[in-house]
């Protein structure tokens, strides 16, 4: 501190632990008044968890907190916001057929001695609330009506009406336009000017450049650095706080040999439905051998769950291009015909996509392949116990029983629940999204192992993943998406880090 | 100690009804006769046939208000057709129906409406309570139609044994709703079709993604549903001798109420056939015995309104997960 910044929030030797798995560890962070405070990291380096602890989601953790000196303890996000601390959040939380005045006074309404809102006065103040973000919409617009950017700056209005003093915002780019991101950057600006801080989360590396004061590296819940005057800074130097995570501790994949190519895409392509002319993915093209593990790394947004989505049959009315099974051309118009034809998709939210939490593993395991478990045009429980006792015993899945509820069981369980429902249908090709979201490291493991052991037995995998060590620990070749396309391939040999990271950013 | 627990949650339906039963007994000599046995079941017979294919709706999460209007369209044409027949005039054609014939007219008119509601709610994504509460008034409309508003009576020895003849000691509508439940009870718990309908209440979406033809399944509860409510209009139709243009008002609640008592979850993906069939009896003892009490029927419609909060609310605690 040889300049003596003033220093609006400061945390001091932060730990937070879910069960087991340690989110921040010994986290030291000190936002400066007036500046924008960038913190880089990769998906999964803490940031998210730090920002909630920071704003009072996250009321237990380890460590203190200062803001001014003061030592807080927030116990919810509204004390945070008594102490000048707002977080806007990657999904807004606006009401939609409410005003704009209405959303930014929800709970903190004005009204008069007899309880009548004093709407002409709440308007007011929004008006001016508005005016100091440069913005002229009428208060009285439903919020419904507005474009995401403009609903993102009612939100940074709601912050100000409490006039807070640090504004969190998390990836508040990955939703809006390319214009609304400008404006945006103005806003940013003109609080700089109001002497409001801003801690600022983004992995957009251009665009951090154009408002970044200082950057703080975080990676694997632990800080890495910390560069004063963003000014000054190069691209590499950020890549490099931001990759080289501690991965010696991970798997080591098994060479498999490869066999004949068992899936083949040609100009995927799947226009947004709100404009014809931009893409979620364009023009892809690969192809994955019996035994090869296909690795696809992409930041949010680039478009990795849309591709698989589109491969299995989930956007048919829109998706342009042609799929190969075996070398032969198959049509899939609904994911009864991706199953058809030996797809499989391990989606990336297990509990809202991949099971029926509140049913019995056993049937959840038959669920997509549950002609085989009919006998004579009835169910068979009989059948049916042994699919489930044949994968719970394989893949070593920790139950009482085979009647157990999924809800019931550890995340990593879980997910080798979703593996196993696949796996009966003796797919071909098995697409993995996120396998081991919120799941602990020894679970992760496994999950690896399981991978590798399926590519030997001749599947064709594709996973994707926003995870740089994992998707390069696990894929025999690794495809980066960015902004919808493919824009790099790397093999064992040359894949590294920062090359795979340059072509995310790209 | 969980285990005693978990039993007595699992049996809690039953349980309340012998509890009902013995303080019945004890209060009215006149509720554990043979004959009042065989009035009850006769009298829950038609809310157990609508109830089971509410039922199948409420598991995939919907709801169907429109089965009280449509046991009344479809008995209405079932009375109808065996009585007048048909005639075309435009082609100068007349159409005789024999009982059988106008019985598989009205089940057919009944699963035309259900395919309908299915229809609406898959294909243009119209909200189940919103799809069937138009057709609760399409449906009573057409039955106002098609009576003139007033009743049809007359239809005769053959089609009013269905709801007033015995057969082995047992009358008839128990048979037809006994023969109903077995087909359900096998079909929710020993079928492809009725899994695919607990992993459509229980999570769509997972369901989707695992090949399941989500609007096929839909469309086919909705079928089901109607067909039920026309055998319930049948039943009632052939006990009264008499085809009432308001027949099933407000029986879509009795039904609903008979469904949630029994257990199942307004959430979807959680219930039973046979916890119905006991919902159902619950709410007939109950009835029967407010009757035999002489409790004033203001009375009556409070204390069921009050049985069915105090179910909801047991089910609720016993399920603290579900949303």
């Amino acid at each position: 501190m040889e300049n003596q910044p003033n220093i609006v929030l400061q945390a001091k030797h932060i730990t937070k632990k879910f069960g087991g798995v340690i989110a921040l560890s010994d986290v030291n962070l000190a936002v400066h008044t007036g500046k924008v405070n960038v913190i880089v990291g990769e998906n999964g380096a803490g940031k998210s968890t730090l920002m909630k602890i920071l704003s009072g989601v996250y009321p237990e953790y380890e460590g203190q907190i200062f803001v001014n000196n003061e030592e807080v303890n927030f116990s919810n996000p509204k004390d945070a916001m008594q102490k000048g601390i707002a977080i806007i959040h990657q999904e807004l939380n606006l009401i939609p057929y409410l005003s704009i005045t209405e959303n930014i006074f929800l709970g903190r309404e004005m009204h008069n001695a007899f309880g009548i809102l004093d709407s002409k006065q709440m308007n007011k103040k929004t008006k001016e609330l508005l005016s100091r973000l440069d913005c002229n919409l009428n208060p009285k617009t439903l919020v419904s009506e507005l474009r995401v950017g403009e609903q993102q700056l009612i939100e940074i209005a709601k912050a100000l009406l409490e006039e807070a003093k640090l504004v969190i915002m998390d990836e508040p780019t990955s939703a809006i336009s390319d214009t609304e991101v400008e404006s945006l950057f103005k806003i940013i600006a003109s609080l700089k000017k109001q002497n409001v801080s801003i801690l600022y989360i983004s992995h957009k590396l251009d665009e951090l450049f154009l408002i970044a004061d200082r950057f703080i590296g975080l990676r694997d819940g632990k800080m890495v650095g910390t560069i004063e005057n963003a000014k000054e800074a190069k691209k590499d130097d950020l890549i490099r706080i931001m990759v080289g995570r501690d991965i010696k501790n991970l798997y080591k994949k098994e060479m498999v040999s490869f066999g004949e190519e068992v899936l083949r895409v040609e100009n995927i392509s799947l226009p947004k439905i709100t404009s014809r002319s931009s893409y979620l993915i364009k023009d892809i093209n690969f192809s994955v051998k019996k035994g090869e593990v296909l690795g696809v790394f992409g930041l949010m947004g680039a478009g990795r769950t849309e591709l698989l989505e589109a491969l299995f049959g989930m956007h048919s009315k829109i998706m342009s291009g042609s799929i190969f099974i075996e070398n032969r051309q198959v049509k899939i118009k609904s994911v009864m015909d991706a199953i058809k034809n030996g797809m499989g998709l391990v989606p990336e939210d297990r509990k809202e996509d991949g099971l029926v939490l509140q049913m019995e593993i056993s049937k959840n395991m038959s669920m997509a392949s549950i002609n085989n478990v009919v006998k004579n045009g009835f169910l068979s429980t009989k059948l049916e116990s042994l699919l489930s006792k044949k994968y719970i015993e394989a893949l070593k899945i920790k139950t009482p029983s085979e009647k157990q509820l999924s809800r019931n069981l550890s995340g990593g369980n879980q997910q080798k629940v979703v593996l196993s429902k696949w796996l009966a249908t003796t797919p071909k090709v098995l697409f993995l999204d996120e396998p081991t979201r919120g799941i602990d490291v020894n679970a992760k493991n496994e999950i690896y192992h399981l991978i590798n052991d399926l590519a030997k037995d001749g599947l064709g995998i594709v996973v994707v993943s926003s995870e740089l060590p994992e998707i390069m620990a696990i894929s025999d070749r690794i495809l980066v998406l960015s902004d919808s396309r493919i824009t790099g391939e790397f093999n064992q040999e040359n894949a590294n880090e920062e090359a795979i990271m340059k072509s995310a950013i790209m | 100690m969980t285990d005693v627990k978990n039993t007595l949650v699992k049996f809690q339906s039953i349980i309340a009804l012998l509890v009902l039963c013995i303080v019945l007994t004890i209060m009215s000599d006149k509720f554990f006769t043979m004959e009042n046995g065989w009035n009850i079941a006769r009298q829950i017979s038609i809310n157990v046939c609508i109830s089971v294919g509410m039922t199948l709706v409420i598991l995939t999460k919907g709801i169907d208000l429109s089965v009280g209007s449509i046991l009344a369209f479809s008995g209405a044409v079932a009375a109808g057709l065996l009585k007048f027949g048909l005639e075309i005039p435009s082609i100068n054609t007349y159409i005789g129906f024999t009982v059988l014939g106008a019985i598989l007219t009205g089940l057919t008119v009944g699963g035309a409406l259900g395919v309908f509601n299915g229809w609406m709610i898959t294909r243009f994504k119209v909200p189940p309570f919103v799809a069937t509460l138009a057709m609760l008034t399409i449906a009573r409309g057409a039955t106002m139609l098609w009576t003139g508003g007033f009743p049809i009576t007359g239809l005769g020895e053959n089609f009013d044994f269905i709801g007033t003849g015995w057969f082995l000691g047992i009358p008839m509508p128990v048979w037809i709703t006994v023969v109903l439940v077995v087909i359900a009870v096998v079909v929710t718990k020993k079928t492809q079709f009725g899994r695919h309908i607990y992993a459509i209440g229980g999570n769509e979406s997972a369901a989707r993604l695992s090949g399941i033809n989500i609007n096929k399944i839909k469309i086919w509860v909705y079928a089901i549903a109607g067909i039920l409510a026309a055998v319930g209009g049948i039943i009632l139709t052939s006990r009264l001798d008499s085809a009432q243009p308001n027949a099933g008002m407000s029986y879509e609640l009795d039904s609903i109420a008979a469904v949630v008592i029994g257990g199942t979850s307004l959430s979807g993906g959680r219930g039973s056939i046979m916890g119905t069939v006991q919902g159902a009896l619950i709410i007939g003892v109950l009835n029967s015995g407010l009757v035999l009490l002489n409790v004033s029927p203001f009375w009556q419609q409070i204390i069921k309104g009050l049985v069915i909060l105090v179910a909801v609310i047991m089910d609720r605690l016993n399920h603290p997960n579900d949303d």
